[in-house]
């Protein structure tokens, strides 16, 4: 499988990437490579296989449901780069 | 009086607590040679007034006896590890203002045991790369260089600045992750030590997520000794990561210089590749013949899907780094580039913070879990993975206590060298390693020969989940037999 220039477009808007249209050539060719790279696959006997979900054989473990962290805003909006009254501040997303 | 820079970990820990030497005088001496060495672009942040302030009290500690296994150690940290009110940007624009509010797991342990911390080292974008010159900070150069030539060569990566600073004696050891092989593959190209462990070994909490069912952190290092003392440091259960494993730590130092009167090794064949150079092929030979003298037994073993280990790395770990880097937004830290709208400020931000390895895999990344897409990439490549890790289980099963292999397919390359046209050259670096963090299982690499120009080789050993002991025991082996690497100075 391969991707026009109309599906990297699509790719970027997904990805929310502003991708230029002089870009699109060079990136086109790019994500060709890769994926003519992984084409490969096609070739492996996958039937009846499970997919892995886990890395290691281990049984997800789970906490008491208690607060262990938080009340701390300052610190979550030290690194904000727009932030008042205790908000991170963005462009309008409602007309 | 040898040069302090010269010591070992061991050696230095050892010199500390027979109070020959204090924490001071050591980390003075390695904050020279770290501005001395900044042609190197090791380092991305130099930390000299925290290293001498952290020196003091591990001094304090030393002399009223409450010392840790690792007090007054200067150690150098990369850049992908967060450390509280110090600027930590994984070598990224779009993190390039980003000072965390708080601590990694893994390098708040190595401050519980006294570590001095000299500074954040350079790495590969996000740790995307093998070769470190995808870095915001701009590329790293080796400290080893051919013989009678001035080229500048590569470190290796993603771990490139780690690398290098160890290698380049500007400190007693480093951390690094490893997602595809950017621990082992640095150390073989700088002639260090390089150990990624099992999957949930150490802790992943407060390092900059990238692939997270890969990633893992571990030690690059002068010898296995040192490797063995700061892994014991780094690892250990942590209730902040559910994926990391509530196994106790041994005392991996223990393991190192342990005969290996009777393990068995495998020798897998898929690893003897088309076109691969005759030296490695050589110090692969070397490496049977010193484990076959210590007592070890050498078994041809077979991992049918090696092959496919590269490819199916290209679909799961983009798919992860899309998933891991949407939190980039521009609203909550780092780099914010205005837009006309709130997703025009999305898609600006992320155009100017991301470099173009990143961009390129975040995209494929996209692109393989889309609808339509999903079944066909992801799902196969997961599946892939599943026979990947098999093939090592049935060699685990059938007796096999570890494997021998070489590290990378070639020596350190130029600088500009390789990539520029077909990313897909770049990636066969990690030919040998990346099946090894698709498995989650422990790798290690050690130095074990030069090539026709002076730089070093390397060779793996890939063990069972949890069994870095092995690794450490068989690497020693191969140290004591090949001896150490040591860059000569031209910076």
């Amino acid at each position: 499988m391969s991707v026009d220039a109309d599906t990297v477009r699509r790719i970027a808007r997904l990805a929310r990437i502003a991708v230029k249209d002089d870009e699109i050539e060079h990136l086109k060719g790019e994500l060709n490579a890769m994926l003519a790279f992984v084409e490969q696959l096609g070739e492996v006997n996958v039937d009846g296989v499970e997919p892995m979900t886990s890395v290691t054989p281990m049984a997800m473990r789970q906490r008491a449901d208690a607060v262990t962290d938080g009340d701390d805003p300052e610190a979550m909006l030290a690194n904000a780069p727009n932030s008042a009254d205790g908000f991170y501040m963005v462009p309008k997303v409602i007309e | 009086m040898t040069e302090l820079t010269t010591l070992t970990l061991a050696e230095a820990r050892d010199r500390l607590r027979k109070k020959e030497l204090s924490s001071a005088e050591l980390t003075a001496a390695h904050i020279e040679a770290v501005e001395k060495a900044r042609p190197l672009n090791a380092f991305v942040l130099e930390t000299p007034e925290i290293a001498t302030q952290m020196a003091k009290a591990s001094d304090a500690r030393i002399a009223k006896g409450e010392g840790g296994p690792l007090e007054g150690i200067p150690l150098a940290i990369k850049d992908l590890f967060c450390t509280k009110g110090v600027r930590t940007t994984a070598c990224s624009h779009i993190l390039d203002n980003f000072v965390p509010t708080y601590e990694s797991t893994v390098t708040s342990q190595l401050w519980r045991d006294g570590a001095v911390m000299l500074g954040k080292t350079n790495n590969d974008e996000f740790a995307m790369g093998s070769s470190n010159e995808t870095s915001y900070f701009g590329a790293v150069q080796s400290p080893w260089r051919r013989e009678g030539s001035n080229t500048p060569l590569v470190p290796g990566g993603s771990s490139g600045g780690s690398a290098a600073a160890v290698a380049a004696q500007l400190c007693l050891g480093a951390t690094a992750t490893d997602t595809g092989g950017s621990i082992r593959q640095p150390a073989a190209f700088t002639g260090t030590v390089g150990i990624k462990p099992t999957y949930g070994r150490c802790s992943r909490w407060g390092i900059v997520a990238f692939a997270s069912s890969l990633d893992q952190a571990g030690p690059m290092a002068k010898t296995v000794r040192d490797a063995a003392i700061m892994l014991r440091s780094m690892a250990g259960p942590d209730a902040k990561d559910t994926t990391c494993a509530d196994i106790a730590v041994p005392d991996y130092e223990a393991a190192v210089g342990k005969s290996v009167k009777g393990l068995r090794i495998g020798i897998p064949k898929e690893y003897r590749m088309d076109g691969m150079p005759p030296e490695i092929e050589k110090i692969w030979q070397q490496g049977c013949d010193w484990l076959k003298s210590a007592g070890a037994e050498l078994v041809d073993v077979s991992l049918p899907h090696t092959k496919y280990a590269l490819p199916a790395y290209y679909i799961v770990a983009p798919a992860e780094a899309s998933s891991n880097l949407a939190r980039y937004d521009g609203v909550r830290y780092g780099l914010r580039v205005p837009g006309r709208d709130i997703s025009d400020m999305y898609e600006q931000t992320r155009a100017e913070g991301f470099g173009d390895e990143v961009r390129r895999r975040v995209m494929i990344g996209t692109y393989v879990l889309s609808a339509g897409y999903y079944d066909a990439y992801y799902l196969r490549a997961q599946k892939v993975r599943t026979l990947i890790k098999r093939d090592f289980e049935q060699c685990f099963d059938a007796g096999v206590h570890a494997m021998l292999t070489p590290a990378t397919p070639t020596a350190s390359f130029g600088v500009g060298e390789k990539g520029g046209a077909d990313p897909v050259e770049m990636y066969l670096n990690d030919i040998f390693t990346v099946t090894v963090n698709m498995a989650g299982l422990p790798g290690i690499a050690v130095p074990a020969g030069s090539d026709a120009q002076g730089l070093p080789l390397g060779l793996q050993l890939i063990g069972r989940p949890f069994d870095e002991e092995t690794l450490f025991s068989l690497s020693e082996v191969i140290e004591q037999a090949a001896g150490r690497f040591v860059a000569q100075r031209w910076w």
